[in-house]
C-alpha cells in the first residue's frame, strides 16, 4: 500500500511494530445481568450494543492486565524487555495511586530502568499515550516504548445501576512502538472540555462510574467527527482511504453515527464493544490486536485511531499497520 | 434557512427525521403523541432526532429544553417559537 505519513524531522520516525491484549477469562452475558436487575438483553443490545463483557477476578488489578498484555506484545516484536526504554500506561482505574502501574510493568517484566509514567484521560487514554510514546521517540528520548491501556472499571462499577453497569468490562491492549526511519504515526489532534467534565465522573475515593447518558451521546455524536477527520488531514490522509477506523469502543451507536459520518471506503470499523463492553483505554489497544490477530488490516495499512471520553477528552492519530 | 418554516412543514419535517431515525411510520408522527410512550423513541434515538432537527430548522434546542419536549406537537411549537 502506498501511503506515507508526513515527517516532522527527517529520516527519524516512529511505527507501531507489535500487539498484544489480554482478557480476563469470566463473561459476563446479558441474561447474567438481566437476573441480577431489571434489564433485558434486548434493552441493552439497543441501546449499548453489548451482548458479552470480560469481569477481572477479585485480586487481578490493573497491573496484572496490563503486564499480561505488554508479555504479549514483547513476544510479538521479538525485543528482549531489556530494549524497552520506555513504559506508558493509560488507566483510570488504578488500585493504588502509587507505585503507578508503569513501574509496575516493568519490574515485573525485568525491564531495567525504563522512563515510566502513568496517564489517566480515561477512554481517550489510549491515544495520549502513543502521542507522549511518538513524541519521546521523536525527540531521541527513547527508542524502544511499551504503550498500554488497562483498565479494570468493574471496580469502579456500581452493579445495581442499570444504566451504567451493563457498558463497562475489563481488559487490557499494548503496543510496542519503536524507533524507525520512516514514519508509522501520524500527528496526534487531542485535546479536552472540562466545562462538560461531569457529564462522567467518579464523585469520591469510594465512588462509582456515573455518566449523564444523553449529554455524553449528544456530545460524541456531533463534535467528535470533524476532529477524527483532522486527524486524517493532519496526516495527509482522507478518511475514504482508510484500512480500519478503531474509536474508543463508547456505544456500538456512537461508534457507527461517527463512521458514519467521515466518508469511509471500505475501512474495518471496530465493534469489539459487542463481545468486550466499553473498556476505557483499554478498548483501543484491544480492539486493533484482535483486528491485526485476525488479519483483518495488512501490514502497512492506515488506520485511524480515536480515543475520546471522560474528562471530557480526545485524541486521534493514523498509524500505519504493524 | 431563509424563510420560516410553517407549523406544517415542521411536523412534516420532524415526520421524516422520526422515520429515518427511529423507523416511525409518519402517519403516527401527529401532535397529540408522545415520542416515547406513544412511538417509542429511546433517550439515545431522541438526542438524534433533535440534533437533526437543529440542523434542519436552523434552531439551537439545548439540553434542557430537551426534557420538555414530550409530544410531537411540543417540538412543533418549541420550534416554531425559535425560528421567529
Amino acid at each position: 500500500m502506498s501511503f506515507s505519513l508526513p515527517t516532522i524531522l527527517p529520516g527519524r520516525g516512529a511505527r507501531v511494530v507489535a500487539l498484544g491484549h489480554y482478557q480476563p477469562s469470566r463473561i459476563v452475558t446479558n441474561a447474567e445481568l438481566s437476573s441480577r436487575i431489571d434489564t433485558t438483553d434486548e434493552w441493552i443490545r439497543s441501546r449499548v450494543g453489548v451482548r458479552t463483557r470480560h469481569i477481572a477476578a477479585p485480586e487481578e488489578s490493573v497491573t496484572d492486565m496490563a503486564t499480561a498484555a505488554a508479555v504479549k506484545a514483547l513476544e510479538a516484536s521479538g525485543l528482549a524487555a531489556s530494549a524497552i526504554d520506555l513504559v506508558t500506561v493509560a488507566t483510570c482505574t488504578p488500585v493504588i495511586p502509587l507505585p503507578n502501574v508503569a513501574t509496575q510493568v516493568a519490574a515485573a517484566l525485568h525491564i531495567n530502568a525504563p522512563a515510566a509514567y502513568d496517564i489517566n484521560t480515561a477512554c481517550s487514554g489510549f491515544s495520549y499515550a502513543l502521542a507522549t510514546a511518538h513524541h519521546a521517540i521523536l525527540a531521541g528520548s527513547a527508542r524502544h516504548a511499551l504503550v498500554i491501556g488497562a483498565e479494570k472499571l468493574s471496580d469502579w462499577t456500581d452493579w445495581n445501576d442499570r444504566t451504567t453497569c451493563v457498558i463497562f468490562g475489563d481488559g487490557a491492549g499494548a503496543a510496542v512502538v519503536s524507533a524507525s526511519d520512516t514514519e508509522g504515526i501520524g500527528p496526534v489532534v487531542w485535546g479536552s472540555d472540562g466545562v462538560q467534565g461531569s457529564t462522567l465522573r467518579v464523585e469520591s475515593r469510594d465512588g462509582k462510574i456515573q455518566q449523564d447518558g444523553q449529554k455524553v451521546f449528544r456530545w460524541a455524536t456531533s463534535s467528535l467527527a470533524p476532529i477524527a477527520m483532522s486527524a486524517c488531514k493532519q496526516a495527509g490522509i482522507e478518511p475514504a482511504e482508510l484500512a480500519a477506523f478503531i474509536p474508543h469502543q463508547a456505544n456500538v451507536r456512537i461508534v457507527d453515527l461517527i463512521a458514519g459520518k467521515l466518508g469511509l471506503g471500505a475501512a474495518v470499523v471496530a465493534r469489539d464493544i459487542i463481545e468486550s463492553g466499553n473498556t476505557s483505554s483499554a478498548s483501543i489497544p484491544m480492539a486493533l490486536s484482535k483486528l491485526t490477530e485476525q488479519r483483518q488490516i495488512p501490514s502497512g495499512a492506515p488506520v485511524l485511531l480515536f480515543g475520546f471520553g471522560g474528562g471530557l477528552t480526545y485524541a486521534g492519530q493514523v498509524i500505519a499497520s504493524p | 434557512m431563509s424563510q420560516p418554516a410553517t407549523d406544517a412543514e415542521i411536523r412534516q419535517g420532524l415526520a421524516e427525521i422520526l422515520e429515518e431515525i427511529a423507523d416511525v411510520d409518519p402517519a403516527n408522527a401527529t401532535d397529540d403523541k408522545s415520542f416515547t410512550d406513544d412511538l417509542e423513541v429511546d433517550s439515545l434515538s431522541m438526542v438524534e432526532v433533535v440534533m437533526a432537527a437543529q440542523d434542519r430548522f436552523g434552531v439551537e434546542i439545548p439540553d434542557e429544553d430537551v426534557q420538555q419536549l414530550k409530544t410531537v406537537g411540543d417540538a412543533v411549537s418549541y420550534i416554531s417559537k425559535r425560528q421567529k
